[in-house]
């Protein structure tokens, strides 16, 4: 059979490394001024942009999407091409994959900083950036597939598998999740409110996690792994298996970030169910990688390489061990809200991910350039930083979550609660601390590998084309069962279109939100849609990250009662595009904020939040004093909520702003009452509005029974 | 919740595609070799001509 010659294309993976460095530095900086933010307030700067409700979010998505996205793209270009003995499909995409994908980050880096942002934990990019994203997944994926199908090695090595899984349930995540109706070029509402939206965007998180963290790494770690020990895989039917197991159990646990809230009881459990589930093909995936080091742990000692992917792996298996146990409703009732889940989550993200990143930059970087590692010290050092600094950080926040959330249920004999919030608070700033320390070591570990890695490129001679032969694949025809045998050979034809098809069910089942609008009637009856201040008011806090620090979740716990009020029902959030339920509590709960203080409180609170909770390591927010209230937006919001169904008067959009600016006056009127001077147009007056109206209308509810008695 | 319906079509199809995928993946024969890939990918298809083209 003829050979032919052909050549891998390592620009593309260069270049998408390079970006991986890049942005591993830049999302671990933000991780460290958010971490400082903690006990520090003032490094907000009083300067909306590094403020951390809108800092945050760029730290998430600069770590999963920018560092992890391109230590994705690199490892799947480089492996996927020798996986399948084939240049990818097309140098062109893989230039528009890696320049689009880079332009994303960009915009995205920029948008949250300004405050365009959706209010959806890790979807927080507005609509039109979910359409590029869409797009260059689109892009990403016909390469992938392309190069599938171009393949001279007929069988898919089981990494393919977990790249395909990944693009697929990604892009089918991506777009569930992004319906959203667009005000104005930077500004969408969620399509979906309250429980249902809570629903969604948290089927999507966990997946986000299950798919863009989980299986593309393990993916690369089926090629890294073997490769970097030079030994095959422990057990290649066990690799199957568990990738079978694991695509197909992951996607129904996502109502486990849910538990003891509105979500109907039914969902919740069903999320428990699976994820305990999860443990078996989790460490499956775990044992197979460390078993294939049995006899080879000598290389351990010696290999920088291998050293990152042990370390790595059982960071997987503790992680994956953890997830289960924390979706138990008993151990989630003390874990959620509080620091213990950001320890979990960077287990994960500095252990598995990180490490995993770590492992194979100083893999690749000396194959393309065709010589040795500069210092193999240097990378034993940087392993080290990060592995202390991995314990410096997760110890302190399990203890500091844990101490927290027995704070809270703390009761005093008399049956009081025991702690004032801001007590279970300053309580923790030691360990808030320690944990700073821990990210910069692991920060200074990330610098010094940039280091390594610039001089080993110094030192080598780049391979642009790397020249490989192979025998093309043999089209083997039986006659017998010719049309069945042709079929399945195209399989992986169909298998694209079918992907696409997904893609295109996002089209058919955009139909259906529509439907969906009508089960929006709410089923409780005192509760109102909010007024054009209001809304106003509610956009600002999305807008400020508030959602970051604070829950709107009061879960049917004695202390969440005590401390907060009545436990939060489905119905009250009917209006709320989107949710606002939060995932942690730097911050009280605010699900019944309003009327517990007066206006002057919280314009006070705004300005300087220790002036009214000395000790509070709230941020400032001083620009919502002097910020204009943009009303022009008003109406072209109240017409897109009336689209998604809320409740108002027909032409109701061409008045609101006379109702708006009524109420803004008769706040402006309180604040004077308490010696405040303010104009009635800034944002903090609608900001007011809303922070007084959250969970109001059960209030009203309850009074009047209560009068009726 | 009838949202969840939307999440069911939503997941129930991807899962289907990942089943087909699957049984194709069995009929076609790629997992009745369970010990070669394991090995294969270890071979680096350097060439014999060994010359790089840059």
């Amino acid at each position: 059979m003829q050979v032919e010659t052909f050549y891998y294309d390592n620009r593309i993976v260069r270049a998408f490394g390079y970006a991986t460095v890049v942005f591993a530095i830049v999302g671990m900086l933000a991780g460290l001024w958010v971490a400082i933010q903690f006990y520090a307030p003032a490094a907000s700067l009083n300067f909306a942009p590094t403020t951390f409700g809108r800092l945050r979010p760029l730290h998430t998505n600069a770590i999963i999407f920018a560092f992890v996205g391109n230590c994705i793209f690199t490892g799947v270009y480089y492996s996927l091409q020798r996986l399948c003995k084939a240049r990818m499909f097309s140098d062109k995409l893989s230039w528009i994959h890696f320049w689009g994908w880079q332009a994303i980050i960009a915009a995205a880096a920029i948008t949250l900083l300004l405050g365009y942002t959706t209010g959806k934990e890790y979807a927080e990019l507005e609509w039109p950036i979910d359409i590029a994203i869409t797009v260059v997944w689109v892009v990403f994926g016909i390469n992938l597939f392309g190069t599938i199908l171009k393949r001279r090695e007929k069988h898919l090595y089981v990494a393919i598998w977990f790249y395909i899984a990944t693009w697929v349930t990604v892009a089918m995540l991506h777009i569930v999740n992004s319906f959203e109706i667009p005000v104005s070029f930077l500004k969408s509402y969620s399509w979906y409110a309250g429980v249902q939206d809570a629903l969604v965007q948290w089927w999507y998180g966990h997946n986000a996690v299950a798919f863009f963290l989980t299986t593309p790494i393990l993916g690369l770690m089926y090629y890294f792994l073997p490769k970097a020990a030079n030994r095959p895989v422990y057990s290649y039917r066990l690799s199957i298996i568990h990738f079978w197991a694991l695509i197909f159990i992951y996607i129904w646990a996502g109502p486990h970030h849910l538990l003891y809230t509105s979500l109907p009881d039914w969902a919740q459990s069903l999320g428990t169910v699976f994820s305990i589930m999860l443990i078996a093909p989790s460490w499956g995936g775990m044992l197979n990688g460390l078993f294939t080091l049995r006899g080879a742990w000598d290389k351990v000692r010696e290999d920088p390489v291998l050293k990152f992917m042990v370390v790595a792996i059982t960071c997987y298996g503790m992680a994956t061990f953890e997830g289960p146990i924390l979706s138990l409703k008993s151990v989630n009732a003390i874990s959620h809200f509080t620091d213990w889940t950001i320890a979990h989550v960077h287990i994960g993200g500095l252990g598995w991910n990180g490490f995993m990143a770590f492992a194979m930059l100083y893999y690749l970087v000396p194959k393309m350039w065709s010589t040795n590692l500069y210092s193999k010290k240097l990378a034993t050092n940087h392993f080290w930083l990060g592995t202390i600094g991995i314990i410096l950080y997760a110890v302190p926040l399990y203890w500091a979550g844990f101490t927290q959330s027995v704070m809270w249920k703390s009761f005093t004999p008399e049956g009081q609660l025991k702690f004032q919030f801001l007590e279970t608070v300053t309580n923790i700033i030691p360990m808030y601390i320690t944990r700073s320390v821990g990210g910069t070591l692991y920060l200074a570990g990330a610098v010094l590998m940039s280091y390594n890695l610039y001089k080993t490129i110094r030192q080598g001679k780049f391979i642009p084309n790397e020249e490989a032969q192979a025998a093309p694949l043999l089209k083997t025809e039986k006659p017998k069962r010719e049309y069945w045998h042709r079929l399945l050979e195209r399989k992986p034809v169909t298998m694209l279109i079918l992907s696409l098809i997904v893609v295109g069910i996002g089209g058919i089942i955009e139909l259906v939100p529509t439907f969906l609008v009508k089960s929006n009637i709410p089923t409780i009856a005192s509760v109102k849609p909010y007024t054009p201040l209001e809304l106003q008011g509610r956009d600002i806090y999305v807008r400020e990250g508030c959602y970051t620090c604070h829950s709107q979740m009061i879960r049917p716990f004695r202390d969440e009662v005590a401390r907060y009020g009545e436990y939060s029902k489905a119905g009250e959030f009917v209006y709320d595009h989107p949710f606002q339920w939060g995932s942690k509590r730097t911050g009280p709960d605010l699900a019944r904020e309003g009327g517990k203080y007066p206006d002057s409180w919280h314009y006070n609170h705004m300005y300087d939040p220790r002036s009214m909770s000395p000790g509070s390591i709230m941020p400032q927010y001083v620009w919502l004093l002097d910020n204009k209230l943009d009303t022009s937006s008003t109406a072209a919001k109240i017409r897109a909520m009336k689209t998604l169904g809320v409740p108002y008067p027909d032409g109701y959009d061409r008045v609101a702003n006379i109702d708006l600016m009524k109420q803004a006056d008769s706040i402006a009127y309180n604040l004077k009452k308490d010696k405040i001077e303010t104009p009635a147009d800034v944002e903090i007056v609608a900001l007011i509005a809303y922070m007084q109206r959250i969970g109001r209308d059960i209030k009203t509810e309850q009074k009047q029974r209560m009068t009726m008695k | 919740m009838s949202v969840i319906i939307l999440l069911l079509i939503a997941s129930v199809s991807v899962a289907s595609l990942f089943l087909a995928a699957f049984l194709w993946s069995v009929r076609s024969g790629q997992f009745d070799d369970d010990y070669s890939p394991a090995s294969r990918i270890l071979f680096e298809d350097k060439t014999t001509s060994s010359t790089k083209q840059s």
